[in-house]
């Protein structure tokens, strides 16, 4: 047992009951269908914004060159242009490769003593799986749930929900996606539990987001195959939302609510949590500077102007004191010495 | 310290953020603040006359695909095409011919809601949507 993970998964667990008992019980349809909804938007879109504003008042005078390559230097030796970009157009192919794929977690090693005290490096490819799964088949669920923003719905999104049943096992069809996105997540969660070492390093914000996105896929999995909902009124919610004129229709079960609260708990947490990773990727020096510190003079944006003593000042301060112990000085004392020796 | 108010990179910044407040509130402003009325099915003068459906309005409703699987494998791997409702009453497990045969109007009941909803069922592919075309 372990603090962190049981007080998420705890509040979690409240976070399931206020909306379920809010909606069952209490019957505030409105609170948890519009106002919550509203405001995690307005928390996601402005809190993002302000982070990155944030970030991008650091100056960040230095170009890092944590690179996995050979830095152009002399022409006859051949540089990685995108582990090391010396331009702008590397370091778009390394940051397009970096979002779409995780190049860099991709390298990832695994540092163990085995057989007793020998040091050994693993590629370590199981995280990178995970997070790959993970991301890709979110990125396909969000896109998929447009369905239900937009009106009329273009045909490219019917094609990507298409592609998502291929399974076609039941009726609604399962979604492939969906699937992919609750295995992956619970794997990496079962990752901070069982590995001692990534045991160590988590904390309660780590296992959070893990509870609160586990809830709102196995939520939404089982509105869709199990408790069902009236997804007619839940479009005509959903729609209300976008086109400004929010209502409730009658009879939308409590799963839904359950579902999009755990939603917008997530999308008003994000900005303000490690899960803005999203954003900091694109503002992260390793990742977006092209390592081009031989070519070109970078400088320090917070320098104030730093009052310099040069040796030729030196010198002139201290030229006739350092003649006459005969130390060697650059420029003789030519005119004045004759004037001095009288 | 430096002035701290001071964004570095304003243009990448700016642009950046500006994508990402398009992309998120692409909903807003794609349905230019417009919803198609919600679907209301029309209901047949047959299906008026039968006054109920195979089960209660609000369970067809949310239910109605998983219905039609149960149909769909108890005919398919099972043999059996009778079914029995909550109500005790007998009708055939049959897509076209239950179905729609109530619901001739396919185009203004089952299409109306499934288009609201992007629903695309793949069953019109085999099955003939509309039983007055059987011989
Ligand atoms: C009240 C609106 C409504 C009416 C009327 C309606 N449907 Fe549906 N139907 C839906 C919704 C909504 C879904 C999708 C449910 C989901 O996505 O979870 C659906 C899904 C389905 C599916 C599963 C599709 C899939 O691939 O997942 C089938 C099959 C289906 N309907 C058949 C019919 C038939 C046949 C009729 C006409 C006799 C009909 N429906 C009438 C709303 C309706
Ligand atoms: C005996 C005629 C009859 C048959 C057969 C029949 N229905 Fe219905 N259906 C009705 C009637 C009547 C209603 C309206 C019920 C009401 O308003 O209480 C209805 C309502 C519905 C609704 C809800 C529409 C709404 O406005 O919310 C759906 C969905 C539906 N039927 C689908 C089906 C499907 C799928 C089948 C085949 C499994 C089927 N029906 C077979 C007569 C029929
Ligand atoms: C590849 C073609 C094909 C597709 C696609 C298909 N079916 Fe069928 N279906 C059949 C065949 C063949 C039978 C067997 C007909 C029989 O024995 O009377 C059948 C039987 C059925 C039956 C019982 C018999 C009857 O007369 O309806 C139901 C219900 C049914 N299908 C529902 C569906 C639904 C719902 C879908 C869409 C989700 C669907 N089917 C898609 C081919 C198909």
């Amino acid at each position: 047992m372990n603090v962190n993970y049981i007080f998420s998964l705890l509040s979690v667990i409240v976070l399931f009951l206020l909306a379920y008992v809010g909606v069952e019980a209490a019957g505030f349809q409105i609170l948890f269908g519009v106002i919550i909804p509203y405001l995690a938007i307005i928390t996601f879109i402005a809190g993002f914004i302000y982070r990155v504003l944030n970030w991008a008042r650091s100056p960040v005078p230095f170009r890092i060159p944590s690179t996995c390559g050979q830095q152009k230097s002399l022409s006859w030796i051949k540089p990685a242009r995108i582990d090391n970009p010396s331009t702008k157009m590397g370091v778009v192919i390394r940051m397009i490769l970096e979002v779409l794929f995780f190049r860099s977690l991709f390298r990832n090693t695994k540092c163990q003593l085995k057989e007793g005290d020998k040091l050994s490096y693993e590629w370590e490819k199981w995280l990178w799986l995970g997070a790959i799964a993970f991301h890709w088949s979110f990125l396909t669920v969000v896109i998929r749930h447009f369905r239900f923003f937009i009106d009329p719905v273009p045909s490219c999104l019917q094609l990507l929900e298409k592609v998502d049943g291929f399974l076609q096992v039941g009726l609604p069809g399962v979604l492939f996606s969906g699937i992919v996105l609750l295995a992956a997540v619970i794997f990496l969660f079962l990752r901070r539990v069982f590995i001692p070492q990534v045991r160590y390093v988590s904390l309660a914000s780590d296992f959070f987001p893990l509870f609160l996105i586990i809830g709102v896929a196995i939520s939404g999995i089982l509105m869709r195959h199990f408790t069902k909902v009236d997804v007619i009124g839940v479009k005509e919610l959903t729609m209300g939302l976008v086109t400004f004129r929010p209502k409730i229709p009658s009879d939308v079960g409590s799963a839904f609510y359950v579902h999009l609260f755990f939603v917008s708990v997530l999308m008003a947490y994000f900005p303000f949590s490690k899960l803005l990773h999203l954003g900091g990727i694109f503002m992260s020096p390793t990742r977006n500077l092209a390592n081009n510190s031989r070519r070109i003079r970078h400088i320090n944006p917070w320098n104030y102007p730093v009052e310099v003593h040069t040796y030729e000042q030196y010198e002139d301060e201290f030229r006739e004191k350092m003649v006459e112990v005969g130390l060697p000085v650059e420029k003789e004392i030519a005119p004045t010495i004759s004037e001095e020796k009288e | 310290m430096g002035n701290k108010k001071q964004i570095y990179d304003r243009g990448m910044v700016v642009a950046g953020l500006v994508i990402f407040v398009i992309i998120t509130t692409f909903p807003f402003w794609y349905n230019h603040g417009k919803a198609s009325p919600v679907p209301e099915p029309e209901l047949t003068d047959r299906a008026k006359a039968a006054r109920e459906c195979v089960e209660p309005k609000s369970v067809m409703r949310a239910k109605h695909m998983q219905l039609l699987n149960v149909w769909r494998n108890t005919v398919v791997r099972n043999g059996k095409r009778v079914y029995v409702n909550s109500k005790g009453k007998s009708f055939d497990m049959s897509l076209s011919n239950t179905c729609l045969d109530c619901h001739f109007n396919k185009a203004e009941f089952c299409d109306q809601c499934h288009n609201y909803a992007s629903v695309k069922t793949y069953c019109w592919d085999c099955h003939i949507d509309n039983p007055k075309e059987i011989k």
